[in-house]
């Protein structure tokens, strides 16, 4: 059960939040305007990172708000939080 | 059987209590054990080492170790008729008053077991052999050949009632978590504990102490001065005493997860011949530790050779243990077996406790200081050893050595014992290690993997890194105790980084004597052997069943693994693990390392399933989620279904009613005059701000702009892949505020999917969500006299002019404040009456006591869905399965004409999206009226075509009609809405296929005029 810090609420345990998939994802302005391939990917395609993974969480169970992690998958070790809108912090460079 | 009778008890020393005898049985034989005892203690001071059949080839087997990696000596333990448990270990069953314990896997008797037979056809039951046999007839396979087999091998029987006990559930935080408390984990938390540091300390055993316990107060060294015992007890007697630490005896840490997350579980009352009636049976504790120190010991290796499994032989570091903690000799005479120093020591101490050790074989070649100093105690010592086998049956009754001369044997000799100690040499306890994710290594001196690289904040101390000898292993331990300590209360900590991760120490050089340690694997086979040699006791896995893998063609550790199953049994492979590596390794002719080792999965020990359970059990499994209007529905006698974690009512039977009456029933009463029910389950979402509009514009498919204040609107909510994924009624409240409906199932992620765009792509908009399900009770009173119970409560005008359909009022019903909407889900004239949740069950008595006139009838889900079907209303989930776009249910006309854009708009506008042979709802009418089809049922376009046939489609909802006298249907169908009239087949039982007509799903009332009323 991992250990999560919500940059509202501090370190909760991982039953309080619901995984939100990659993070910064952005969906296109104007859908109308972007042709098949951009909107496939858009809607199914996700990196597979091994190592560190941007995603994000819900604090469901708490303040229920969105935030951003940085997160080795290898390991489940968090780097980072970080709020919406907000960009990544430096993550430290390969993670074991 | 007293115990006086064997003499193999003795007189003084070790930690039971000599004044307490304790009567149990075993197989319904009585015997005296003494306090202190373990079950298998008992019963080998009572002479009795049979104690169990193995799984496969039943051979008789008595115990092989003397605590949790005991392989064979598995039994069942019966406190009363609800209370069974199978596969105890007999090592770690504490005696008490009156146990009743009972061997398994055999019958009709351990001493006489039939299935016996299995070990004479040995030769054709190989590893793997179901695989390759019994395939003759197929059909004979799942009703002959598998239960056959099953009942033939096993371990112990499934108790058959539930579990009565109550078991506890704690969740705890400390700075130092300490798992193991021999030597290591004692002087990690008086380190820890110096420092003011909260300490948790656990340990498998009922009493802490680990190694120091099997100690011999007379030859072992001295600890600070002082002889261990005393050291143990002033020791312990400190932790004890420190309010900052938590001693959690019998306690096994059994699981270790991310995030130093580490499982314990405790058994409170197990040990007691009459636990307290109250008290949980086990208790398991979540414990989050800043640090972890893992001192979990290490677990002595068995030697692999011909006939190493006979009840009397086992490992040498057990027997010392049974001879200096529990006082009980092992055998009247001893032949050793060993490839390390460590059971010189042993052997010196049978001795003078009385057994006669008649020799010791030692399979390493060349002299050593311990072999001289056992032959000046008049014990044999045979170098360059190795063994060709056992005899004796039910007890071990000689063994055959040889010693090896350039790889022949020379000089064999039959030594008569009844016991035979094996030491193969130690293998550190990786497993919490390894499952925190921590890397290991191979120690080619200590032929082990020891821990390396942490992946959490832990750190390893004493025997489970390979540290042995005594001094080191207590610097070890106060070191790691101290470490922990200081980083765990250090004010710059900042929880979990990979940076934080500390490269563990080196261990010490120090295997316990100097000598290299036994490398794993079996001892060589030379001519004149005779019988299998045993790798994995508990799944019956021998050295051919090894041999066997590598020849077809298993190279990974992971397949021969699989293959053999060896190290899947409850064990878990503790004393075979390495040495089937070690096995393959040569046989492969690779490095252990390059081999690989399986992976290590909780719980390190069985675990009961009520501990995992906790309270969560019956009805306190899921919440359950009631309405405020549910007292009245269960004491009308309602029957009710889970929708979710939601109970609602289902019908209401009359009298003998069965489903299908009482629907029929309240169906007819509904469009008759009147009927209420119960939607108070459905979602509901208050969505209000500046740009409420623009927010429900871009999130659903129609145009709210045009929804004029005191109207409500059938909205429906699309994934951004263009599928349907809720639906539900919006009104208008305000021009900034809108009371959004979900369905019931749907109103978590409803609001979930809001919150989602609202926070992470449209945060500019000002418009807040509240979920508001809970707090409106909802009153749903439908039939074309619904006005007439309503008109007396309310404080507005619902006349038909005033209050058109699809209205939406505020005022005051019963004095109490109403949210009235004039919608239907039924077809007929409708209303929803809200009021909030407190008043819902007083509104709604006076709802059906102001309805009695009218005859109004109260229905449940059942006949709501009947009513909706008979107007082609879908319901997502039943009628649409995410795979579904509104133009395929025909809901086109929902979708605002003029928006540029709405969740879901740029995926409807893919071809495959509009292509004319998507799966459409239509209405399907059976040729016999009478026969109501089964939902999920394909849609055929032909009688009678031969296999493979391609479905059209599927049938989504399927009732019987009570307006229509007949039964009715829905269905989603390739094409469906231009094969309208034309005939299609469904298939039934067996090869009938019933025809059905396809027609428009609105089958009551298709041009609304009751609406309208």
């Amino acid at each position: 059960m991992l250990l999560i810090e919500c940059p509202y609420c501090g370190e909760r345990p991982e039953p309080e939040f619901v995984y939100g998939g990659q993070a910064h994802v952005a969906r296109p302005r104007e859908p109308a305007g972007v042709d098949a391939e951009q909107w496939t990917h858009y809607l199914y395609l996700r990196d597979n990172a091994r190592g560190v993974h941007a995603e994000r969480w819900r604090h469901a169970h708490g303040c229920g708000r969105f935030f951003n992690a940085l997160r080795d998958t290898t390991s489940d070790h968090f780097l980072a939080t970080y709020k919406v809108g907000e960009k990544p912090p430096a993550a430290a460079k390969g993670s074991r | 059987m007293s115990v006086a009778d064997q003499g193999l008890r003795t007189a003084k020393g070790g930690r039971i209590d000599r004044a307490r005898p304790l009567a149990f049985s075993f197989d319904r034989v009585p015997y005296d054990g003494l306090a202190g005892d373990t079950l298998a203690s008992a019963l080998l001071a009572n002479g009795v080492h049979l104690l169990g059949r193995s799984f496969k080839y039943h051979r008789p087997r008595g115990v092989l170790a003397a605590g949790a990696e005991e392989p064979n000596a598995l039994v069942g333990v019966r406190r009363d008729a609800m209370r069974y448990t199978p596969n105890m270990r007999a090592t770690q069953l504490e005696l008490y008053q009156g146990l009743v314990a009972e061997s398994q896997n055999r019958w009709p008797s351990l001493a006489f077991d039939v299935g016996a037979i299995n070990d004479l056809i040995a030769p054709f039951i190989p590893a793997g052999f179901y695989y390759k046999t019994f395939m003759w007839p197929r059909r004979a396979w799942q009703t002959l050949y598998e239960p056959r087999i099953r009942a033939a091998a096993g371990l112990g029987v499934a108790p058959r009632t539930a579990d009565p006990d109550r078991y506890a559930a704690r969740y705890a935080h400390c700075d130092v978590l300490i798992v193991g408390a021999g030597p290591a984990g004692l002087a990690a938390a008086t380190a820890a504990a110096a420092t003011g540091a909260r300490v948790i300390l656990c340990d498998e055993q009922s009493e802490l102490g680990g190694t120091l316990l099997s100690q011999d107060p007379h030859t072992d060294p001295l600890i600070e001065g002082r002889a261990s015992a005393e050291w143990l007890a002033r020791t312990v007697a400190a932790l004890a005493a420190n309010p900052r630490v938590t001693l959690l005896p019998r306690t096994t840490a059994f699981g270790y997860f991310p995030h130093n997350l580490v499982c314990l579980n405790e058994r409170l009352t197990d040990h007691l011949a009459v636990p307290p009636a109250l008290w949980p049976r086990e208790r398991q504790w979540q414990v989050r530790a800043r640090e972890v120190v893992l001192a979990a010991g290490a677990i002595e290796r068995p030697l692999v050779f011909p006939g190493n499994d006979r009840p009397g032989i086992l490992l040498a570091g057990a027997a010392r243990t049974f001879l200096n903690r529990y006082g009980v000799r092992p055998g009247t005479r001893a032949v050793i077996v060993t490839a390390t120093d460590d059971a010189y020591p042993v052997a010196l101490e049978l001795q003078s406790a009385g057994v006669f050790v008649a020799a010791i074989a030692d399979v390493r070649a060349g002299d050593s200081a311990v072999a001289s100093r056992a032959r000046e105690a008049r014990i044999p010592v045979f170098t360059g050893a190795t063994v060709l086998g056992t005899s004796g049956r039910r007890r071990v009754r000689s063994i055959h050595l040889a010693q090896l001369k350039e790889g022949e044997p020379t000089g064999t000799q039959l030594q008569p014992c009844d016991c035979v100690l094996m030491s193969g040499g130690y293998t550190p306890s990786v497993h919490l290690f390894s499952q925190s994710r921590g890397k290991l290594q191979w120690d080619d001196a200590l032929q082990a993997f020891v821990p390396s690289t942490p992946a959490e904040r832990a750190r390893s101390a004493g025997g489970c890194r390979g540290v042995f000898a005594l001094a080191a292993v207590l610097a070890d331990g106060a070191a790691a105790g101290s470490a922990a300590a200081r980083e765990a209360i250090d004010p710059a900590r900042r929880g979990v980084r990979p940076a934080d991760i500390r490269t563990a120490p080196a261990a010490a050089p120090a295997v316990a004597t100097g000598a290299a340690a036994a490398s794993a694997a079996a001892l060589p086979r030379v001519p004149g052997a005779r019988g299998r040699a045993f790798v994995d006791w508990q799944n019956d896995v021998t050295t051919r069943d090894l041999a066997l893998a590598t020849r077809e063609g298993f190279r990974s550790i992971e397949h021969v693994k699989r293959y053999t199953t060896t190290g899947m049994a409850t064990d878990q492979g503790k004393t075979s693990n390495l040495n089937a590596l070690g096995i393959v390794s040569s046989t492969l002719g690779k490095a252990i390392p390059q081999v690989g080792l399986t992976t290590f999965r909780m719980p390190y020990t069985p675990v009961s399933f009520g501990s995992f359970a906790g309270a969560a059990r019956g009805d306190l499994f899921d919440p359950i989620r009631t309405t405020p209007m549910h007292g009245w529905a269960r004491a009308q006698g309602a029957v009710f279904e889970d929708v979710g974690q939601w109970k609602r009512a289902r019908y209401f039977p009359r009298g003998a009613e069965d489903l299908h009456a009482a629907v029929a029933r309240e169906c007819r009463a509904v469009r008759a005059s009147c009927g209420i029910f119960d939607a108070s389950t459905l979602g509901k979402v208050e969505v209000a701000g500046p740009d409420a509009v623009t927010f429900m514009n871009r999130l659903y498919v129609n145009a709210w702009d045009s929804l004029a204040v005191g109207r409500a609107r059938y909205g429906v909510l699309l994934r951004d892949d263009g599928f349907v994924y809720d639906d539900g009624v919006v009104a208008r409240l305000a021009a900034d505020r809108f009371h959004v409906t979900t369905t019931t199932g749907g109103a978590g992620r409803v609001l979930a999917m809001m919150e989602d765009y609202l926070q992470t792509e449209w945060s500019e908009l000002a418009v807040w969500l509240t979920s508001t399900t809970e707090q409106w009770a909802v009153i749903a009173v439908q039939g074309p006299n619904a006005r007439q119970p309503l008109t007396g409560l309310v404080d507005i005008d619902i006349a038909a002019a005033a209050l058109p359909h699809m209205g939406v009022a505020e005022g005051r019903i019963c004095g109490v404040p109403m949210r009235l909407f004039r919608v239907s889900f039924s077809g007929e004239l409708g209303f929803e009456v809200n009021v909030p949740a407190d008043f819902g069950a007083a509104v709604w008595e006076a709802v059906w006591n102001a309805g009695e006139r009218s005859g109004i009838t109260p229905y449940g889900t059942e006949t709501m869905h009947v009513l909706r079907a008979e107007k082609g209303y879908i319901i997502v989930g039943q009628d649409t399965d995410g795979t579904v776009t509104p133009d395929d249910v025909g809901l086109s006309w929902a979708i605002g004409r003029n928006k540029t854009d709405f969740v879901g708009k740029r995926s409807l506008q893919r071809p495959a999206m509009q292509s004319a042979d998507r799966r459409q709802l239509i209405g399907l009418l059976t040729a016999d009226p009478q026969r109501v089809l089964e939902e999920g049922s394909q849609v055929l376009a032909q009688a009678d075509a031969a296999p493979p046939v391609r479905p059209l489609g599927h049938v989504t909802s399927s009732y019987h009609s009570a307006a229509l006298g007949r039964s009715i249907a829905m269905a989603l169908v390739a094409g469906g809405r231009a094969l309208m009239g034309q005939t299609l087949y469904v298939p039934l039982e067996g090869a009938a296929r019933a025809p059905v007509q396809v027609v428009s799903p609105v089958f009551y009332d298709p041009k609304g005029a009751r609406l309208n009323a």
